[in-house]
């Protein structure tokens, strides 16, 4: 099954990038954003057909590799096939 | 004494690294990444500057899980000296052998200079032979080099003499490169036989090359 993990920066993190990204789009003359934040997602395809074991076995994936939780959250997500 | 450098694909200043500690008349050994020991006898693990596993997912994300690390991690945990540069201490933070995190630098930019780096404790083996307050040049060359710890590991890292350098002006001005909290260039673990920081002493040993301060920060290794 398809497994959606997204990774971003913890809130209260400087997030440099989207920085960057947030003063190009503004001198773009986009200036309704109030603010960007950039993260990443990976797509992975894993051999489980059980949701629940499946979202334990890619949390403990985050913890130990695809996350650094000392400063990034992320969120499991199965989408519909 | 034997100082063992480990090498990883991606990394880069090995070569550097086992230079100077010859200069310093040292005993260096290159380890690959595939080992699952350290060569017998040795008193000093480095994990030198590069890009280890090309940076993939997050610097040194990958570095960590390498046979070879196991090792290390063994060898820090039983009190063995390990020190860390650039690469090798994002290596150290991704591997919770010191504590906090790497980000990208603030500016977004890969910064490759000389920096000056002010010395704020020098209880520990490392900076043994530098004087608090001393100003060192040394290179910075990192993307992601921007230190980050919450307020509370913070305060442990100050209560406990751990915060090692800070970039600096000419003058020991707090000047910073890269949004490090604090500025802070370097750090060491609570036991002080953990060592990283993101300049590169190995590329300061001779002042025809613009700078010889990393022999005295080097040279903090060799009793």
């Amino acid at each position: 099954m398809k497994v959606i993990v997204n990774i971003q920066l913890k809130n209260g993190v400087l997030d440099p990038q989207g920085k960057a990204v947030h003063h190009a789009l503004s001198s773009l003359k986009f200036n309704e954003i109030n603010e960007v934040r950039i993260g990443k997602q990976i797509i992975l395809d894993i051999d489980e057909n059980d949701k629940i074991k499946a979202e334990q076995r890619v949390t403990t994936m985050c913890d130990e590799l695809l996350a650094n939780t000392v400063i990034e959250d992320y969120t499991i997500e199965f989408p519909a096939c | 004494m034997l100082v063992a450098v480990a090498v990883f694909p991606g990394t880069n200043c090995e070569i550097d690294t086992k230079y100077a500690f010859e200069k310093l008349g040292q005993d260096v050994v290159l380890v690959f990444h595939k080992e699952e020991k350290l060569p017998e006898g040795t008193d000093l693990v480095v994990l030198p500057g590069g890009f280890s596993y090309g940076d993939y997912l997050r610097s040194a994300a990958i570095a960590k899980f390498s046979p070879i690390m196991k090792a290390v991690i063994d060898f820090a945990n039983n009190g063995g000296k390990v020190l860390g540069i650039c690469n090798g201490f994002q290596m150290l933070v991704e591997a919770k052998l010191l504590p906090g995190a790497m980000k990208r630098n603030e500016s977004v930019h890969f910064i490759s200079k000389f920096h000056p780096l002010k010395v704020v404790a020098n209880d520990n083996l490392f900076l043994q032979k530098c004087a608090i307050g001393e100003v060192l040049n040394i290179p910075v060359a990192h993307g992601e080099g921007s230190y980050y710890i919450d307020e509370v590991g913070l305060k442990e890292l100050y209560a406990n003499h751990q915060v090692l350098l800070t970039y600096c002006d000419e003058k020991g001005n707090v000047q910073n490169p890269n949004g490090s909290i604090d500025a802070i260039a370097g750090i060491c673990n609570k036991k002080k036989n953990v060592f990283g920081l993101m300049p590169h002493p190995e590329r300061a040993i001779e002042e025809i090359l613009g700078s010889d301060d990393g022999v005295k920060m080097l040279q903090g290794f060799i009793a």
